[in-house]
């Protein structure tokens, strides 16, 4: 039924007052997706918005949608919940770097490779920040916080190499300080059938202020936001003249394009079903401190969980009717006493 | 004798005497006629290697008692390991049958014949014996080699080990071996079919038709013929072996029970409890999402259930525990059936959501088949020690329904109960089974569906609180006056958009709310529309025939079955016992209280260190005394009975 009314950015904000620190990096997210929403064509009612703990996700309670604010690290198994028993809503899970990747990084892995159709926004900002500023599972090694006063000893993960590893069929990255581009990276994750996995950038400018600013500031973008654009070659720099390649072990490297040429750049093809290219790629930044990959790495197409569920479902209906349940008690063998 | 039980049973020791010498060698007597004699009762027992196939024999004996009509109880025994080493006491599987002519309710006590196929299996069950039992062993196994594995230091076939009982040795491989000579099987094949042939020899002995078994092996071995007809020549030639060999007198057997009229058929507990959320299902027209992560005892579950998509019931195997009660909470979110079972270890994980799901005051089952803990613990054994985790095991004030299955076929009551509670309290509830009702079986006088209740609950569809300004709004927490139950609002319903989550909510409203008034009337109102729903059960039923006895034996549980053969031998002897069996363990059903009052002497058995009697003595300051048993076996009713005696000062 189509809705001749058009939605506004009011339509998807609730009545609650948002309570994240002054400066958070997750109100401009939130604003980004409130705005986009009306022009997804989606109706507030089908909208389910599930989240686990941690700042970004007390999320859902600020969207004028259906919502779980759920426990540590389970936002994805909830969430597939909802999804396999109700393929027409639209669901999306709210995590963090420590929700989603250190007390839930068993669920993540597990909705990416069953491929359950959702989005997955990771707000990461590299800190533990509703606890009060410990180290999180993506924060740099050597990490002087709370906790680790003498500096982290934990390698971090990368989220995106964690997704494609995961068998993940939708990987983007965006960042806080840009709404086109995190807009254009929610809606292609929106319209991909499947699990996407986003990985936002997100600065907390409490306990971990500035992590991302040698790449997202104004200034440095040009020259280290790498942005992945699908057919085209890899190209950045003010006046593109990076580029990135792959080298002789298959590992994406960044080249000055006069030195190379044109035709030795990576040509981007983010529908390339193996994710060999798409994993090089995540690797090129080892920290966000060098050229960093931003936009989708990865779209490629694979039915999704909750589809062949009800395929299932329809398949062992058409072949045996609709359960019986007296024919189900009377199965294998019955007697009669008189 | 320790299987007395003032029933009349007729046991194989009486028939012993007369074989009595005849150990090793055959009879000469021949008789024209051996007509069967008739048992009310009988107690097998199957015992062999862990992968001799003694529970596929114990369930086909099973099947075809069934189907004659006799009543029967089960007791499926085998180890955590899949092979455990053969030969070993570890290796040890067993499966136990009680087949009767009349009502019965426990696997047995004692069996009066256990079939031993290796000196471990003998070992392992020879305790279990009263003096007169027979045993049949498979003298092939009893070898040097397997008689040291055993700890047997010379062979009890052969010495004074078994003189109190009645031995029949027979070479069960070797005849194995030769009888499916032509089938082709090579000779180390053709030794695995000897279960088939202890099968058969049983077979005979017990008079069972042969039809059901003889169709199964074609049907379920149809795809390799070899197999099939081996398994086939094995089970006749143990026929045959009976009928000819002569070292059985007689063959015995059992009459159909005489049950209350109707259909039956035979059902596992896990099989029941999958068919009880089925019909539970059906009976609240929503569709069931079960999600589970495999565990020893529960995995039946989901297997039984994932074949039954037909019925619109979908199930997923979870990455873990904590996925699994996620997924179906997430369900219960989005308006279907949330599901999910495990056993103990499980039940630990799941602790958090199962508060989430208790704050969110959403629907949802959560079946607990108990095992023996702590920790990994006995995971094929049986215990009822997760009472006071399913009651209290969660961080703060954490009040859920828990209802119990007292009997394999019972299971299905109890998952049907157990959603029933869910849905019209929008609550999770805990049902609880344990591994020996999971595995053991009855005949089931099974339900007619057109009786099944609805159990239906309607989604809300409208705004529910008025502003002042005259506007309409949807409030997630405002309670139906009765059962307190808050409204159940699914996703795509327009103009109900809610967000609720684990924060305390503000009482109506259901927004996050740190206000401590409000989180104190919430810990009450949680708890009040948990307790409230004892006016909404059955009251406890008091078995006491003639209303005076002075001891009640009070149940939960699968003790039911001894608690209940226990008074039966309690009153054969002309004493007077009553029992009552609670299937609501929380809330209490509204007269627990009175009948408390009703009896100076409680008596309550359970398979943990007390836990029952600890709530009980709580909440009614009443003086129960406690039997407990934690061997990973059920209780026996001679247990029982001699409790109760005691308590009788008997």
């Amino acid at each position: 039924m189509s809705d001749p009314v058009v939605l506004t950015k009011k339509d998807f904000s609730s009545d609650q007052e948002v309570r994240w620190c002054p400066g958070c990096g997750d109100y401009s997210v939130l604003t980004a997706l409130q705005l986009l929403m009306p022009d997804l064509g989606v109706r507030p009612e089908n909208q389910v918005f599930v989240s686990g703990i941690g700042c970004s996700s007390r999320f859902p309670y600020y969207m004028n949608t259906y919502g779980i604010h759920s426990i540590h690290g389970r936002a994805p198994a909830f969430a597939t919940g909802v999804a396999v028993a109700r393929p027409d809503l639209d669901v999306w899970v709210i995590t963090g770097d420590g929700d989603g990747l250190s007390i839930g990084g068993n669920h993540l892995i597990h909705a990416l490779r069953r491929n359950v159709n959702f989005t997955i926004l990771l707000f990461n900002n590299q800190i533990y920040g509703l606890t009060k500023g410990q180290y999180s599972p993506t924060s740099e090694i050597g990490k002087v916080t709370k906790s680790s006063p003498f500096g982290s000893l934990d390698y971090p993960f990368n989220p995106l190499s964690v997704a494609i590893g995961a068998e993940a069929t939708f990987v983007a990255r965006t960042h806080d300080l840009d709404r086109k581009h995190m807009q254009e990276v929610f809606r292609r994750a929106h319209e991909h059938k499947g699990a996407a996995f986003v990985e936002i950038y997100q600065n907390c400018n409490v306990f971990n202020d500035g992590a991302f600013d040698h790449i997202t500031s104004k200034d440095k973008r040009p020259d280290m936001l790498v942005q992945l654009h699908h057919g085209e070659p890899v190209v950045f720099g003010a006046d593109n003249q990076y580029g990135v390649r792959l080298n002789e072990y298959g590992e994406a490297e960044v080249v000055n394009v006069a030195e190379v040429g044109t035709d030795a750049l990576l040509v981007h093809d983010e529908a390339r079903h193996d994710p060999t290219v798409a994993f090089a790629l995540s690797r090129l930044a080892e920290t966000p401190t060098s050229p960093t990959p931003m936009g989708v790495l990865r779209a490629v197409s694979r039915p999704t969980y909750e589809a062949e569920v009800q395929s299932q479902l329809g398949a062992a209906q058409a072949n045996r009717g609709p359960g019986d349940l007296r024919a189900l008690l009377e199965s294998g063998g019955v007697w009669d006493v008189v | 004798m320790t299987d007395s039980g003032g029933i009349g049973q007729y046991t194989l020791q009486t028939v012993a005497g007369s074989a009595q010498g005849k150990r090793g060698h055959v009879t000469d007597t021949t008789s024209a006629t051996r007509r069967p004699e008739s048992l009310e009762r009988v107690v097998i027992r199957f015992a062999g290697d862990s992968g001799d196939g003694m529970q596929l024999v114990g369930d086909r004996f099973t099947d075809v008692s069934a189907a004659f009509g006799n009543d029967l109880a089960t007791l499926p025994n085998y180890p955590a390991e899949i092979r455990a080493p053969a030969g070993t006491i570890a290796g040890v599987s067993s499966f136990q049958v009680h087949i009767a002519d009349f009502d019965i309710v426990t696997p047995g006590d004692v069996p009066n014949l256990l079939v031993a196929m290796n000196p471990a299996a003998l070992k392992a069950n020879v305790a279990d014996l009263p003096p007169g039992a027979a045993i049949i062993a498979n003298t092939d196994a009893f070898e040097p080699r397997n008689l040291e594995k055993a700890g047997y230091h010379s062979n009890p076939l052969d010495d004074d080990t078994l003189s109190a009982f009645t031995v029949y040795p027979v070479p069960m491989t070797s005849i194995t071996v030769e009888a499916t000579r032509e089938t082709g099987a090579k000779p180390r094949d053709a030794e695995r079919s000897k279960n088939f042939f202890a099968l058969g020899l049983i077979t005979w002995m017990y008079t069972r038709p042969t039809e059901g078994i003889v169709e199964w092996i074609d049907e379920r071995f149809a795809k390799n013929a070899m197999v099939r007809d081996a398994n086939m020549a094995a089970f006749k030639a143990g026929y045959h072996f009976g009928e000819t060999a002569e070292i059985f007198e007689t063959p015995f057997e059992v009459h159909p029970a005489t049950l209350p009229p109707g259909r039956y058929r035979n059902i596992s507990g896990n099989v029941a409890l999958a068919y009880g959320l089925i019909a539970a299902g059906q009976q609240s027209k929503l569709p069931i999402l079960y999600a589970s992560y495999p565990i020893t005892p529960a995995s039946d579950i989901l297997h039984e259930l994932s074949k039954h998509k037909n019925f619109g019931v979908r199930t997923m195997q979870a990455e873990d525990e904590i996925a699994a009660i996620s997924v179906a909470i997430g369900g219960a979110f989005a308006g279907q059936l949330g599901v999910t079972a495990t056993s103990g270890p499980g039940v630990d994980l799941k602790a958090e959501a199962l508060g989430l799901a208790l704050s969110l005051e959403l629907p949802l089952v959560l079946v607990d088949v108990q095992r023996g803990g702590p920790s990994t613990g006995l995971p094929t054994k049986t215990e009822q020690a997760d009472l006071l985790l399913a009651m209290y095991g969660r961080h703060g004030e954490a009040p859920l329904p828990i209802v119990a299955a007292y009997s394999p076929s019972h299971c299905f009551d109890a998952a049907f109960e157990g959603v029933r509670i869910a849905l019209k309290y929008r609550t999770p509830v805990i049902v609880l089974t344990d591994g020996y009702l999971a595995n053991g079986s009855e005949p089931w006088l099974f339900p007619n569906v057109d009786e099944l209740p609805d159990i239906s609950v309607p989604f809300t569809t409208e705004a529910n609180h008025l502003n002042e300004d005259g506007s309409t709004e949807f409030w997630p927490y405002v309670r139906d006056e009765t059962t307190l139950a808050r409204p159940w609002a699914i996703p795509g319903t327009p103009g109900l958009m809610h967000r609720i989550g684990g924060i305390e909510k503000q009482d109506g409203t259901g927004n996050v709310n740190y206000d401590p008034a409000n989180h104190e009337l919430m810990v009450h109102l949680r708890a009040e529309k948990i307790a409230g729903i004892a006016r909404d059960i059955p009251p406890v039923v008091v078995d006491d025939p003639t209303g005076d006895a002075d001891v009640l034996v009070l149940g939960w549980g699968s003790t039911w079955g001894a608690i209940k053969a226990a008074s039966r031998r309690v009153r054969a002897a002309d004493r007077k016992v009553a029992t009552a069996n609670l299937v609501h363990l929380n809330p209490f059903p509204a007269n627990l209280g009175e009948v408390f009052a009703r009896y100076p002497k409680v008596l309550i058995p359970e398979m943990n260190l007390g836990q029952l009697s600890r709530l009980v003595r709580a909440e009614y300051l009443v003086d129960a005394k406690s039997l407990t048993k934690v061997s990973g076996l059920p209780f026996r009713a001679a247990e029982i009975e001699a409790r109760i005696l005691e308590m009788m000062n008997v």
